[in-house]
């Protein structure tokens, strides 16, 4: 059971999709104009990394090597529909927000790296825990580029009106702004692992 | 721990010049184009310098101490920067908007790539294009020179290239007003005379070089002369490189040494092309003036042109026979 939490554990903190190993960005600059988008594309793309990883756990046996990419985007892309047709069915808004996004999470690298690095080679149990945490790191990691983005870009949280110092700042509802506060939170990420970490660079600051 | 003892061996060659020195003659020199925008614009242009220069300060202090560095405000190159974006902006702005954009433009233009010397891009016209992508709206509200007096705040006009943009004959403005300051536009930029002074004190002191503003100014001429609006060869090119923010930016903006080439050959191709692509956006972009963004763009390709016009050094090259 703790070597289940512990496949868990990593895909929130240490190798989290968005800050430590930098996948999954397309979504990510994308959607996180606002927090509901960020959360409803971090929960589809949970729930397809969870059953993709299962499945392809299952089957990691039968499947040839030589063959094994166009086999894992066939597993993908039926959990994908699957989901599509659920937020098409039950959230309207949410899928018309998301748009083309939802179709492609198929292509969604973490989706395809999980799959390729840890489902193929572990069994069934550990995957699912793997495909679980490493989605809700990408949920987390998603979630905060949306949080700065909407609460700058349009001076609202949840859509939400909350009262801001400066008027809503535009250059955040765009793509450069997208970049910007993505890069500024890997940076702080780094960091706060650098100063746990205890890191050798000395830190009275230039260089003598 | 700062090493006091230089141990090297010679030539040795002093001078009096330092960094402090070079930043605060630039300073010097740009205050006459400053004092005809206050003069024309109201004080309201004199607050936006004060607060776009003090935030600027501050915030490389705020910075620099957090990051446990010397803080070195008084070297004299956030204040630059600070200046520099206020002449870039119009008279009426909200005044957190100088502030905004001096943060940003320390903080994103210089200190995350490094500091002093290790930017890509000049400071201060990245702050501007953070602002004018931010707050379009006010960014392109231009007050009319000479308007503020009692009972009014400021009357609203459009600057010459708004008007060209638009289509609109600019019949009434001559080049004596475009040349004496006598025009909507921002705060440092109307001023050409006095802009020139300053500009003729840096070239006297050898602090600048001809050679990016005159092929700035004379590419963006031929071109604009070439693709006249009537016609080829009839365009009216004192008008194009008397507007907007031409002058300013080629003698003071790109002139900048850190985001410039380090070679007079690569000086020479990056002022033609900031000149390009200044005429390119004029004529045919969204933009009615293109001067921040040509100069941005040409600041991301000198790593590329300092590679391709290296000096040779003497004695090398390859060996015959």
């Amino acid at each position: 059971m703790k070597k289940l939490f512990k496949e868990f554990i990593k895909g929130i903190g240490v190798q989290n999709p968005t800050f430590g190993m930098i996948l999954g960005l397309c979504p990510t600059l994308a959607v996180s104009t606002s927090l509901i988008n960020a959360l409803g594309m971090g929960l589809a793309a949970t729930f397809v990394l969870m059953c993709s990883n299962s499945i392809i756990s299952t089957l990691r046996k039968f499947i040839p090597d030589a063959i094994r990419l166009p086999a894992y985007i066939v597993i993908i892309a039926t959990f994908v529909s699957v989901i599509d047709m659920l937020m098409k069915a039950y959230s309207p808004e949410l899928n018309k927000a998301l748009g083309i996004f939802v179709p492609l999470i198929v292509v969604n690298c973490i989706i395809l790296a999980r799959a390729e690095s840890f489902a193929s080679k572990n069994r069934i149990l550990p995957s699912l825990f793997d495909g679980l945490g490493m989605g809700i790191g990408f949920t987390l990691g998603l979630s905060s580029v949306a949080f700065f983005r909407e609460l700058f870009g349009s001076g609202s949280v949840f859509n939400i009106k909350v009262g801001f110092i400066l008027e809503p700042v535009i250059l955040f509802r765009l793509a450069p702004g997208a970049l910007l506060t993505l890069g500024l939170l890997i940076a702080l990420v780094n960091y706060l692992k650098a100063r746990k970490g205890k890191s050798p660079i000395a830190r009275k600051g230039g260089c003598c | 721990m700062e090493n006091r003892l230089y141990v090297s061996s010679s030539p040795h060659i002093k001078n009096k010049e330092t960094v402090n020195k070079i930043m605060w003659a630039v300073v010097l020199s740009l205050l006459p184009a400053g004092a005809w925008g206050v003069y024309a614009f109201g004080f309201a242009a004199l607050w936006v310098i004060i607060v776009a220069i003090f935030s600027a300060a501050i915030t490389e202090a705020v910075l620099q101490k957090l990051s446990n560095k010397k803080i070195g405000v008084l070297d004299g190159s956030a204040v630059l920067t600070g200046l520099l974006l206020a002449y870039n902006l119009p008279a009426g702005v909200p005044l957190w908007i100088p502030m905004a954009g001096s943060i940003f433009a320390i903080f994103i233009g210089k200190f995350v790539f490094g500091g002093l010397g290790k930017n890509i891009f000049n400071p201060a016209l990245a702050g501007r294009a953070f602002l004018m992508a931010s707050w379009p709206g006010y960014m392109t509200t231009f007050s009319k020179p000479f308007s503020t007096s009692a009972g009014v705040d400021a009357i609203t006009s459009a600057t010459p290239l708004m008007l060209l943009k638009e289509g609109k004959t600019v019949g009434n403005i001559n080049y004596l007003d475009l040349f004496l300051g006598n025009r909507g536009g921002c705060i440092g930029e109307v001023c050409i005379i006095a802009l020139l002074l300053g500009a003729a004190f840096l070239f006297i002191k050898k602090y600048i070089s001809w050679h990016i503003p005159l092929t700035f100014i004379f590419t963006t001429g031929i071109f604009t002369f070439i693709f006249g609006k009537a016609g080829f060869f009839t365009g009216d090119w004192l008008f194009q490189i008397l507007s907007g923010g031409l002058i300013l930016g080629a003698l003071f903006m790109a002139t900048d040494y850190v985001t410039s080439p380090l070679t007079y050959k690569g000086q020479i191709i990056f002022g033609i092309g900031c000149g390009l692509l200044t005429a390119i956006i004029r004529l045919w972009g969204g933009y009615p003036e293109g001067v921040c963004y040509a100069i941005l763009m040409m600041n991301a390709a000198v790593p590329l042109i300092d590679r391709f016009s290296r000096n040779r050094i003497y004695g090398s090259g390859t060996v015959l026979g």
